[in-house]
């Protein structure tokens, strides 16, 4: 066990993190808590992402969607090797961790607004800080509008939890692309849920994660019902190998996502996902 | 201190002088030599290594030695390497884990103490290539640990240029080929019938202890006078020259062009560009285990932006067509650096130019962008 004294660049080399709670969300996606074993990294703001590795595998970006305390809450796709090999590790085992990497989602920015919280699949995990957050001071935020879209109803992430949001006094609304035998709910693109979120565009903050096409297509909409662009914040996915800054992978243009991201306004981001392949 | 000192000047035994007293120092001295018909940068033990009589025919995808009869030590221009090999090598250690019997995991930063390198005869272009790459990795919140520890503990002796190779554009980049700040020592080389000899400045303190070691006089009108002339001419003498305009602006403005085409059409995204750029620094993760699976280690080597790998993402790579690799490579070079690093990511060395297999020539396709952007605002306007 490394003594909490000894001091570890949090940047550049992985602090151990024991994993304290292994939940499975849907059937490639699983939760994972994790709390430091030894020293802590630095707190965590919601938006913001660690490199989160698997032993003798290697290290990805993975946003937090929960922070508590000296706890770390991640939920992870399994995609490829590091993702599968996350999605596979067990209560008591033990991962590395670095960071906190990247922007966050500036929650406060939205005092006295109506909250938009727009989530396509996986994008989920790390609006849900968000979604807590807002919760936790309705004085301060005016209604809260969680959309959810998923491709199938098994991939609809911490169901449970969203059905407390609702009753908590947030309105959830969400959508299948592809409905099972047992789905009554809405089928169709989550851009679909605009029609009936309750939020007034000149006094809404909007915070968007998704597949990039469903970003776009959800900022478009945003935008054409009236929301200023700035208002607007997503969170893009690049290639990123080091989150320092230093492996030059997430490039969108002036833009390195690791630095200057993940999440970024739509005024910045639309000119450079209006240039294909940029 | 670059003024401050009054300049000295060494003949060739002060240049085998300053060799042995940075090897005397516990330095490794890296430096130009004649291997494999290139002059390369690799570890010199005597002033007899250096290329006295070597000079090099460039253009683009082309490189060849030549011999010069003045028997000039630095009358080369950049090889096929440059500093980053010493100082952001192709492979480094980052870290290594280990996994306890009790299924404790221990990370721990890898602390190979860095080797202590001097630096003989970087050129104009390069000392700049190196302050945009100590910007790049060690200028943000996180400094890069392996790069800091072999820059830091570096001994620079920059040689100003006095020979131009015809890939050059230092000038229209500003960054030759005269040298000002950045170095320990700087030395202009001047040959005339007074003698083969260097002048020499000093830029730090460490530069005037290791200068006081070597048999040196003060530097006399005649080679003060010579020393700059021959560098003011090689300001005239640049092989090429970038559009005279604000190339950032240039690149953000014509990121839908046509010519990205042609270049496209032309480029074989092997990434050799990238590979002999002074400030190209991209690199990629690589986990190694050994074969009882208990002992890990993390290292990263250097990457290109022209491999399709570079962008994957699940659907598949971002940058898939050559076109957009290119546009890529191209408009950080001289655009998105600026707004990532607060300076061009090119110096005008043209060692992309001299080892691209096709010839393709970043100041020509500057200039063809230039032409086309200036074509479609004419069509605009009438
Ligand atoms: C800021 C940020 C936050 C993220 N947050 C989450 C999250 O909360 N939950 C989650 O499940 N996923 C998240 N991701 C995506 C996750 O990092 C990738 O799915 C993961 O890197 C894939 O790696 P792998 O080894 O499992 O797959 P590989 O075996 O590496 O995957 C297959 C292919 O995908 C590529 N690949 C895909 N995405 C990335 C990436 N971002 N970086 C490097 N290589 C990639 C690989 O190069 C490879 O070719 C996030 C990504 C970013 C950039
Ligand atoms: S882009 Fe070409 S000319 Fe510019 S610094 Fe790199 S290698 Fe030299
Ligand atoms: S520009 Fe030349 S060197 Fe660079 S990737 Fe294309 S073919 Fe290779």
């Amino acid at each position: 066990m490394i003594a909490p004294e000894v001091q570890v660049c949090p940047a550049g080399v992985p602090l151990p993190y024991r994993v304290v709670g292994h939940a499975i969300e849907a059937p490639d996606v699983a939760t994972i808590a994790l709390e430091p074993v030894g020293t802590a990294l630095p707190p965590f703001a919601p938006g913001q992402f660690a490199m989160v590795y698997a032993f003798g595998v290697g290290d990805i970006p993975v946003s937090v969607c929960g922070i508590e305390g000296r706890r770390l809450t991640h939920t992870i796709r399994t995609v490829g090797a590091i993702s599968g090999a996350l999605h596979q590790v067990r209560t008591d085992e033990m991962v590395g961790v670095r960071g906190p990497f990247g922007t966050g989602w500036e929650l406060p920015a939205a005092t006295g607004q109506d909250v938009l919280v727009v989530a396509g699949g996986i994008g989920m995990a790390p609006l849900r800080p968000v979604v807590l957050a807002a919760l936790a001071a309705p004085e301060r935020y005016r209604r809260l509008n969680v959309l959810i879209g998923a491709r199938t109803p098994r991939d609809l992430l911490y169901t449970q939890e969203t059905a407390n949001w609702q009753a908590a006094g947030a309105q959830v609304l969400v959508t299948v692309d592809r409905p099972d035998a047992e789905w009554t709910g809405d089928v169709g693109v989550v851009t679909t849920l605009l029609e009936r979120a309750a939020f007034d565009p000149h006094e809404t903050a909007a915070f968007v994660c998704g597949p990039e096409v469903m970003i776009r297509a959800t900022a478009r909409d945003l935008v054409h019902r009236g929301l200023a662009p700035d208002r607007i914040r997503v969170s893009l996915e690049r290639t990123m190998h080091c989150g320092t800054g230093h492996c030059g992978h997430c490039q969108l243009g002036p833009l390195l996502l690791c630095r200057d991201g993940p999440v970024v306004d739509w005024f910045r981001a639309q000119p450079l996902l209006g240039v294909r392949e940029l | 201190m670059p003024d401050g000192t009054p300049h000295s000047v060494i003949d060739k035994d002060g240049l085998d002088a300053l060799i042995s007293v940075l090897t005397g120092h516990g330095r490794t001295v890296i430096g130009p030599t004649v291997r494999d018909g290139a002059i390369v940068l690799a570890e010199v033990c005597g002033g007899d290594e250096l290329p006295y009589g070597w000079g090099v025919e460039l253009e683009a995808g082309h490189y060849r030695l030549k011999r010069r009869e003045d028997g000039a030590a630095f009358a080369h221009s950049a090889g096929p390497q440059s500093w980053k090999t010493f100082l952001h090598p192709q492979r480094v250690r980052e870290w290594s884990a280990e996994r306890r019997a009790d299924g404790e995991l221990v990370m721990a930063e890898d602390d190979t103490p860095p080797p202590s390198y001097a630096f003989l005869g970087v050129r104009p272009c390069d000392l700049r290539a190196i302050a945009v790459q100590d910007r790049v990795l060690t200028g943000g919140p996180y400094a890069d640990r392996a790069y800091r520890g072999r820059r830091e503990g570096a001994f620079l002796v920059a040689v100003e240029c006095t020979e131009p190779g015809a890939t050059c554009f230092c000038v229209s980049m500003g960054t030759g080929p005269a040298v000002d700040d950045g170095y320990d020592l700087a030395l202009t080389e001047v040959i005339d019938d007074q003698g083969h000899r260097f002048l020499v400045r000093v830029g730090s303190a460490e530069g005037e202890a290791v200068l006081a070691e070597l048999p040196c006089r003060f530097a006399d009108a005649a080679t003060e006078t010579a020393a700059r002339e021959r560098v003011a001419e090689a300001v005239g003498r640049m092989g090429r020259t970038m559009p005279p305009v604000d190339l950032q602006v240039l690149m953000r403005e014509t990121l839908q062009a046509e010519r990205w085409n042609d270049v496209a059409a032309r480029c074989l995204t092997c990434g050799n560009c990238t590979m002999v750029c002074p400030t190209c620094f991209c690199t990629t993760a690589e986990e190694v285990t050994d074969l009882t699976g208990d002992h890990a280690e993390r290292w990263r080597r250097w990457e290109s932006c022209f491999d399709l790998e570079f962008t994957h993402l699940q659907g598949g790579p971002v940058r898939a067509s050559s076109r957009s690799r290119y546009r890529q490579w191209c408009t950080h070079k001289l655009g998105t650096w600026y707004d990532q690093f607060g300076s061009s990511g090119c110096v005008g060395c043209g060692r992309c130019i001299v080892w691209c297999p096709v010839g393709i020539d970043i100041v020509e396709e500057a200039h063809a962008l230039n032409d086309e952007r200036a074509a479609a605002s004419e069509q605009a306007a009438s």
